[in-house]
């Protein structure tokens, strides 16, 4: 039996994996969002967390992810939890990107627009919401594009703690030495992290263009 | 000093000074700008001029002294509310790239709550004032010109109808002849709107064209501050170095001594 052919005798398992995953990845990237672009909000209007915060965020990167969850694993009640334990260490690795790529954004949104914003009267929220967020998206959705492909790469991992998604296919692979059941869950994932690269590319470079307009 | 009969100067600085990490950016300043006076502040980059500017719109507080707006500290001012009474104006225009024209020059008007129909009747209106055709109300500042860009700036900062204006080498990016254009025009628009203007500038000619009084500043302190017509005939030796640095200029100011 070849690949393809297993792919397709296992068409629906195939299917609620590669839906588990982007289940996954995607919760992960949309938490990991909601805190990590504030986070890198606040960064630019308190310059002495700058540090911190992103030596915090650089450090939780640098955790091996396999050890990360290797640790997760013996845990006796983890259970039913898996799936949101995955959740939140998908959304820590993903945090640096956002933070990193926010804070970067609203940084390089040229000083003299921001000065002609508040000379003119902008409160900091107009100035924000309306000057800095729109200048600096491209480069936030870059960000965001990051986190997407890192969390989709890295929830294969998640299935050594039970959590599921296309890495059940290549740990099972990997257990039965079998390559065929482990390209079944690493094509997927790739073409999942290709995709999501793709399109969010495309809307960073609409957004990107709002800067050259300058 | 005013006598008690005439209105609080348009702006006032009252012994201002300010300093940075202990270094003095501009010391003393003893200077005012009645409603109606245009006032050039002269000098070399590093004078101080736009730290003058800026005690003037609070982007600054005065480390020493006051600085005050209508009869008012500016630090007794709402700061957003003190902003939007004094029309900006930077080089290049500081426009928001990501804003049309229209929305740019709209802006004061919008964050202030006017009402739709009397944005767009002002966005029309201020478009003619500076000799901008209306069409280019839906245009991105990368797609003008620099003059244009100008005009727009000059436009957003007049918008809410401002009672002062502050210019910042707002003609600096431009080429001579435009350049040269926006002065003539914008010296006509000031004699229509009688508006509290500075304008920052280190064109000696500029100057001559545009004040009715000019202030010279260098290293942070004010050196002279004269009538425009008075102006080329100091005998301060800071004053001669400018004028001779420009003479060879053909200009009705500008004769030999």
């Amino acid at each position: 039996m070849n690949f393809l052919q297993f792919m397709m005798a296992n068409r629906q398992q195939v299917l609620d994996l590669t839906l588990e995953h982007i289940t996954l990845a995607g919760v992960a990237t949309f938490f990991a969002a909601l805190v990590g672009i504030p986070l890198g909000i606040l960064i630019t209007r308190v310059p002495q967390l700058s540090k911190p915060v992103l030596g915090g965020a650089n450090i939780i990167q640098t955790i091996p992810s396999l050890a990360l969850f290797g640790f997760l694993l013996p845990a006796p009640w983890i259970g039913e939890r898996a799936g949101r334990l995955a959740i939140l260490a998908l959304a820590l690795y993903a945090l640096l990107p956002l933070i990193r790529n926010t804070y970067a954004g609203i940084r390089s949104v040229d000083p003299s627009v921001v000065e002609a914003g508040r000379a003119m009267g902008l409160t900091d929220r107009q100035l924000l919401f309306q000057v800095e967020l729109p200048l600096a998206s491209g480069v936030i959705v870059a960000g965001v594009r990051i986190a997407t492909v890192l969390s989709i790469g890295l929830a294969t991992i998640a299935a050594a703690i039970g959590a599921g998604g296309l890495g059940e296919f290549i740990f099972r692979g990997l257990a039965m030495v079998n390559n065929q059941v482990i390209l079944a869950g690493a094509v997927p994932a790739a073409l999942l992290a290709l995709s999501a690269d793709f399109l969010l590319g495309r809307l960073e470079r609409r957004l990107g263009s709002l800067r050259l307009k300058s | 000093m005013t006598d008690a009969s005439t209105p609080a100067p348009a702006i006032e600085f009252d012994h201002a000074s300010f300093h940075l990490n202990g270094r003095p950016l501009l010391q003393d300043l003893v200077l005012s700008v009645r409603q109606g006076e245009t006032l050039v502040l002269l000098g070399r980059s590093g004078s101080g001029k736009t730290t003058t500017l800026k005690l003037i719109n609070r982007l600054l507080l005065p480390t020493a002294g006051d600085v005050r707006v209508n009869g008012r500290r500016t630090a007794e001012w709402d700061t957003i509310r003190l902003r939007r009474s004094i029309g900006y104006v930077i080089q290049d225009g500081g426009l928001f790239p990501h804003f049309t024209v229209e929305r740019n020059i709209a802006l004061v008007p919008r964050i202030e709550n006017w009402p739709q129909a009397r944005v767009e009747a002002r966005v029309r209106e201020l478009l003619a004032t500076v000799g901008l055709n209306a069409d280019l109300a839906s245009r991105y500042p990368s797609q003008l010109s620099g003059g244009q860009r100008q005009r727009v700036g000059v436009a957003r900062a007049l918008a809410a109808d401002p009672p002062i204006l502050i210019l910042d080498e707002a003609f600096g990016a431009l080429d001579p002849i435009t350049r040269s254009e926006m002065q003539k025009e914008f010296r006509a628009l000031q004699q229509r709107m009688r508006k509290a203007v500075i304008f920052v500038t280190h064109d000696l000619r500029e100057a001559l064209l545009l004040a009715d009084r000019i202030a010279l500043m260098e290293d942070g302190r004010l050196i002279v501050d004269l009538p425009v017509a008075e102006f080329s005939r100091s005998e301060d030796p800071l004053v001669r170095a400018y004028v001779e640095a420009f003479s060879g200029l053909p200009d009705p100011y500008l004769g030999t001594k």
